[in-house]
């Protein structure tokens, strides 16, 4: 070790650094600084309010509709997407003919940009001539309007991004299955193991690691993902597609309230600190290592 | 093995392809849509007439030949400087003793959490600040340091026996030299797998470039896109959703033609 070695090291590090300060450390930093104050509007200048935006937000009837549709959502689509993927996995965790068709069948909607397929979901989703609403005819039931009524309108978005994370998630579960070893199943088969057996006490607790993984990224991405809702709902009808990270978006650059955005996104930044580390101390007495 | 009789054989196979009927439709229904005349829309008939009328009248209604350009652009640009920084903050994390390092590479992992994705406020002020409002760099700059890539980089750079680096430096090599000429050619399969991933991330990232960009000569495909749906036009479905495949296309068919690199690259990403 010498000082040349670390001037040479810091020097690798700083172009990687400003930009990673910059764009994702400072601007952290003033969020929760802007969050104390007012929104400057005009010629009069921002004014320290303490915790004023956050007692307006326990009054924002929004705010509170947007928290409990995104624990809707999450409690929706992080458990669906992870069981469909483990499905998924173990669905094509074989070799027969037109596996590889299965396989891309489920990877594609990965590779797809959320904003173009969910144009295609609101035709499936389409009163009168959609996809859905044929099937409903055909089979004598009324028309619904999935998208259009409060009641239905969030599982309709919710099930978009099942249908697109599910897939993703799905490869995951599939290294993993490939990890495991053969002798097992064959150890299993002597003594007379059940697959269901098998299955959870031997897949289970061995995949449990990449269920934590891929369970740290459906809850980032069960926060993050509302892109279809721009096309979808744009966050109605009556808030009842209203998520977070979209109401952040409506304040902020819709109504121009950055103090109150700023607000808006220290919450967001709390939740996903909570679960990140929550996941991480769920870690190491659930997971199964070798 | 575990006695499979052929119910369960059936069973696993039948479900399987029903289930990738399902999450197959929505593409093909888009593919419908689009080769067919609007009056097909909904449907079904075997004999109905294939065209491309719906292609060429959204490429004449939106200015979608700059909305590609402008997202090469983006794309390229982006996993570019991700590339040459990501490597160098890679290689010094891997294989170099400094000071600070840890709490250095704590503040790396921390971006895998909270992502300029989600720090929109901040950032539009950043970029008014430096006057780049509305610029394509500006779409860029926040993921040009990606913290994901510095953790996946270092975690294949770690795996290269240190005898090499001897070896290199018998040779009088330098250490960017030995970064060039060893680390870079051995972290190949790493780097590709990573460029999948940031491709596919940029060509279809659409929150943060719908609030950066508000004219045609900056917007990506994926806000034209947007704008091209929503306008109360009295747009036809067969038209969006030939807009919809087209700005897809790209990375669908890159991803059919390389499936196998596609999915062992974001296998490779997610499990490192």
């Amino acid at each position: 070790m010498n000082s040349r070695t670390w001037i040479h090291a810091w020097l690798m590090l700083l172009p990687a650094f400003v930009f990673l300060i910059a764009f994702t450390h400072l601007p952290a930093v003033t969020t929760v600084i802007d969050s104390f104050w007012t929104t400057e509007k005009g010629r009069r200048p921002a004014v320290f309010t303490g915790f004023g935006n956050y007692e307006k937000m326990l009054a924002d009837p929004v705010f509170l509709k947007a928290m409990v549709n995104s624990a809707i959502y999450a409690a929706i689509t992080i458990p669906a997407s992870m069981a469909l993927a483990l499905a998924m996995a173990l669905l094509v965790h074989r070799s027969f003919r037109g596996v590889g068709f299965i396989r891309m069948a489920f990877f594609t909607p990965t590779v797809l940009p959320l904003i173009a397929v969910a144009n295609i979901w609101l035709f499936f989703y389409a009163p009168g001539f959609g996809l859905i609403d044929q099937i409903r005819l055909f089979f004598g039931l009324p028309s619904a309007n999935y998208v259009g009524q409060p009641d239905t309108a969030l599982y309709a978005v919710a099930a978009v991004t099942i249908w697109k994370e599910a897939g993703f998630f799905m490869i995951f579960y599939l290294a993993a299955l490939q990890t495991i070893p053969q002798s097992l199943r064959e150890a299993a088969a002597i003594e007379g193991c059940g697959r269901w057996t098998f299955f959870r006490r031997v897949t289970l607790p061995l995949i449990m690691p990449t269920t934590l993984f891929v369970s740290v990224n459906a809850v980032i991405n069960a926060f993050r993902l509302v892109d279809h809702v721009f096309v979808m709902t744009k966050g109605g009808p009556d808030s009842a597609t209203m998520l977070l990270l979209y109401y952040i978006f409506e304040t902020g650059f819709r109504f121009w309230d950055t103090a109150y955005a700023a607000a808006l996104t220290v919450v967001l930044i709390v939740i996903l600190s909570i679960a990140g580390i929550g996941q991480f101390f769920l870690a190491d007495r659930r997971v199964h290592y070798k | 093995m575990i006695r499979e009789t052929a119910f369960d054989r059936m069973l696993f196979r039948g479900g399987g392809v029903l289930l990738a009927l399902i999450w197959i439709a929505p593409l093909a229904y888009a593919v419908w849509a689009a080769f067919h005349p609007p009056a097909f829309e909904a449907r079904f008939e075997l004999t109905a007439p294939l065209t491309l009328e719906n292609f060429v009248s959204a490429w004449a209604q939106a200015p979608f030949a700059r909305y590609f350009i402008n997202t090469i652009l983006l794309v390229t640009m982006v996993l570019s400087v991700q590339l040459v920084l990501c490597t160098l903050a890679a290689f010094a994390f891997a294989r170099l003793e400094f000071p600070g390092k840890s709490i250095l590479f704590t503040l790396i992992l921390l971006q895998l959490l909270v992502m300029p994705d989600i720090l929109l406020v901040e950032n539009y002020k950043t970029m008014r600040a430096l006057g780049l409002v509305d610029t394509i760099i500006a779409i860029g700059l926040p993921y040009f340091a990606s913290g994901f890539a510095i953790f996946l980089l270092r975690q294949t750079f770690m795996t290269i026996p240190k005898e090499l680096d001897e070896a290199a430096r018998v040779e009088g090599c330098s250490l960017l030299g030995l970064l060039w000429r060893v680390y870079v050619p051995l972290g190949k399969p790493a780097m590709l797998a990573f460029g999948l991933v940031s491709v596919s991330h940029h060509w279809n990232n659409f929150l943060w470039p719908l609030i950066i960009t508000n004219s045609v000569e900056t917007r990506p495909l994926t806000v034209g896109l947007s704008i091209f749906a929503t306008t109360d036009s009295g747009t036809e479905w067969a038209v969006i959703n030939a807009a919809t495949l087209m700005t897809s296309a790209p990375l669908l068919i890159g991803f059919l033609l390389f499936q196998r690199q596609f999915v062992q690259s974001f296998m490779r990403a997610g499990i490192k």
